[in-house]
């Protein structure tokens, strides 16, 4: 990878010259934001496989509450529709956990180093640079599903068709676009310890609320009511009816693109004010 | 309130070069205030740096330089008043692809190698310095396949310099480039940045040591409390700021009967820049230009003293007395 790099330096330099103070020419020139993005995604990528110890307990995660809570209730395990059901939950909470978690505490984290004021100062926006973490976010949140489905397909009766597997991983990633959004606010806004505190104090009301811990069915009226605006509530209500055989309802979706779009405001608000760590 | 109005600059070439167009000036600062909470960082500031000028911003740890380094670099905005890297503002990213500055020593993320960092900086920018080439001016190419967690002090700061001009930047921001290293490497890097302006990169580099800006800068920008307190040629400046530190005791305050008080006689010397009194020891400290003449003034008047010492004063104790001038002038 540092090989293509060191090319691309050399043909575009090769291509353009060096440009002299005074000549004014090519002021305007920058370079693109996706090859932007992509470098941002190749540093969190390569800054975060350098600890694998983490990404092993981030990937494995999903796996072993699998094991824990689902293989070893034999009704459900048994029983096909529940236990592909109660897979899909389990990867809905483990990728919104992974958003908000990673992406609010690793963006606070970052925040408070003294790498990250000096990153400022490179001619990239916000935009590549978020990219870049996202990609990386997404890369090993989905990888943690794997383990998942394949505990899940080994030893339960879950089964689910190759077509719906697809879709379902498809939507998993629409549904974890306000989560993201939500945990970059969390990391731009915060410290990192208020990160950790606010991301728990989000992710598993949320979780609850959302019917990933208990099915909905079994919420008294007034909660399920509210249960239906909650973005967890609409991830699941995305993913889990095409993992078993269904299909989500338009609601859903709705509700999750308002909350898109509310998270993307608040992100791009508090990423405008922030300004690194408090000092001089 | 003080006047920040500049004091002198390169004549000729400066006269020149302002007369070009906006995005020719590398940084202009104007009336810029900036606070952290109750503390005003830079109060009212007013400073541009011009093409090919080598600046050095000397002031003691919390003067407000590396906040007027965080505006021109887009980090920080100001409360008040503009700022403008070539011509715009260094909040947008297009601003920044002719700047460079450096990380500091400790922020290099540790389990990344030096070439991968090299690559992932030079990659920011339309017309890098290959990455070899790069590592080869800094003495670096051996350590590409290191990750920084491992470098020495000294390494990880030429990494950060090398970091600075990655871009071939046409300024580059150098926030106390040397701080920590021995004498030699130092010097090596001294070398490197006098080599790049000689290339026409205009360099602004802080520093609370005086050695470094002599041996840096041709223009000086002394701040301290967020204040521009002068503002010059590097002889200029240094004329101010290289004061010696004359210490005396006096016989029983007074000396010759009839004459004016003791500490009365000392505020009459010409060469004293500003006169302190220990109250617990009694003992006068004089801040000088020149402390051979001070010497002699002090015996030629027969100012009863003994006890005497000599050394170089602190710049922290120079600029005490320039604050004192600026705001009696």
């Amino acid at each position: 990878m540092s090989a293509d790099l060191d090319q691309l330096s050399a043909t575009q330099s090769g291509r353009t010259g060096r440009t002299r103070p005074g000549d004014g020419v090519g002021t305007d020139r920058t370079v693109s934001p996706l090859t932007l993005a992509l470098l941002h995604f190749r540093m969190t990528f390569l800054e975060t496989i350098r600890v694998p110890v983490a990404v092993v307990g981030a990937t494995v995660f999903p796996a072993l509450a699998m094991l824990f809570f689902v293989v070893p209730q034999r009704a459900l395990a048994s029983d096909p529709a529940a236990s592909t059901g109660a897979t899909a939950q389990l990867a809905v909470f483990a990728v919104i956990s992974t958003c908000v978690f990673q992406f609010g505490i690793g963006v606070a984290e970052d925040r408070a180093l003294p790498f990250d004021p000096y990153v400022r100062t490179l001619p990239a926006g916000p935009g590549p640079r978020m990219a870049g973490r996202v990609l990386t976010g997404s890369f090993f949140a989905l990888l943690g599903i794997v383990p998942l489905v394949l505990v899940a397909l080994l030893l339960t009766e879950a089964s689910i068709t190759l077509p719906r597997l697809l879709i379902a991983g498809a939507l998993l990633v629409v549904a974890a676009t306000p989560f993201l959004l939500l945990g970059l606010t969390i990391g731009y806004a915060l410290s990192s310890k208020a990160a950790i505190a606010v991301a728990q104090v989000v992710v598993f009301p949320l979780a609850f609320a959302g019917g990933l811990f208990a099915p909905p069915e079994s919420f008294p009226r007034w909660l399920d009511a509210l249960s239906q605006g909650l973005p967890s509530r609409a991830a699941r209500d995305v993913v889990v009816p095409v993992a078993t055989g269904g299909e989500p309802t338009l609601l859903a979706f709705g509700v999750l693109a308002a909350w898109t779009v509310l998270f993307a405001v608040l992100v791009r608000t508090v990423y405008r004010r922030d300004e690194g760590r408090r000092f001089r | 309130m003080i006047d920040h109005v500049r004091t002198s600059t390169r004549p000729g070439a400066g006269d020149a070069l302002r007369a070009g167009r906006d995005d020719d000036v590398p940084v202009r600062v104007r009336g810029v205030t900036r606070r952290f909470d109750a503390t005003v960082a830079l109060d009212d500031v007013t400073l541009d740096v011009h093409r090919g000028e080598i600046v050095g911003l000397l002031g003691p740890n919390g003067a407000g330089k590396t906040t007027l380094l965080s505006l021109v670099s887009g980090v920080r905005r100001p409360d008040a008043g503009t700022v403008r890297l070539f011509g715009r503002d260094p909040r947008d990213a297009v601003a920044r692809v002719r700047l460079g500055t450096t990380p500091q020593e400790t922020g290099l993320p540790a389990t990344l190698r030096v070439g991968e960092i090299a690559a992932f900086v030079a990659g920011h920018y339309p017309d890098p310095m290959p990455v070899g080439e790069l590592l080869e001016t800094f003495g670096l190419t051996d350590l590409a396949r290191r990750q920084t967690g491992g470098l020495s002090g000294g390494q990880k700061r030429r990494l950060a310099v090398a970091l600075a001009l990655a871009g071939r930047p046409d300024l580059v921001l150098l926030d106390e480039p040397t701080t920590g290293l021995d004498v030699d490497a130092r010097h090596v890097l001294w070398d490197a940045l006098r080599e790049f302006h000689s290339r026409g990169v205009t360099v602004v580099v802080t520093s609370h040591y005086l050695e470094e800006i002599e041996a840096l800068a041709e223009r000086v920008v002394v701040v301290d409390h967020g204040l521009v307190l002068a503002d010059g040629t590097l002889r200029d400046v240094v004329g101010r700021v290289a004061l010696r530190r004359v210490t005396l005791s006096l016989d029983d305050d007074g000396g010759a009967p009839g004459a004016s008080s003791g500490p009365a006689r000392l505020d009459a010397l010409t060469g004293v820049v500003r006169r302190d009194t220990d109250p617990a020891t009694g003992r006068h400290v004089l801040l000088t230009p020149d402390a051979d003449a001070l010497v002699r003034e002090l015996v030629t008047a027969g100012v009863p003293f003994h006890d005497l010492e000599v050394r170089s004063a602190s710049l922290e104790e120079a600029f005490l007395s320039l604050t004192r001038e600026e705001v009696a002038a």
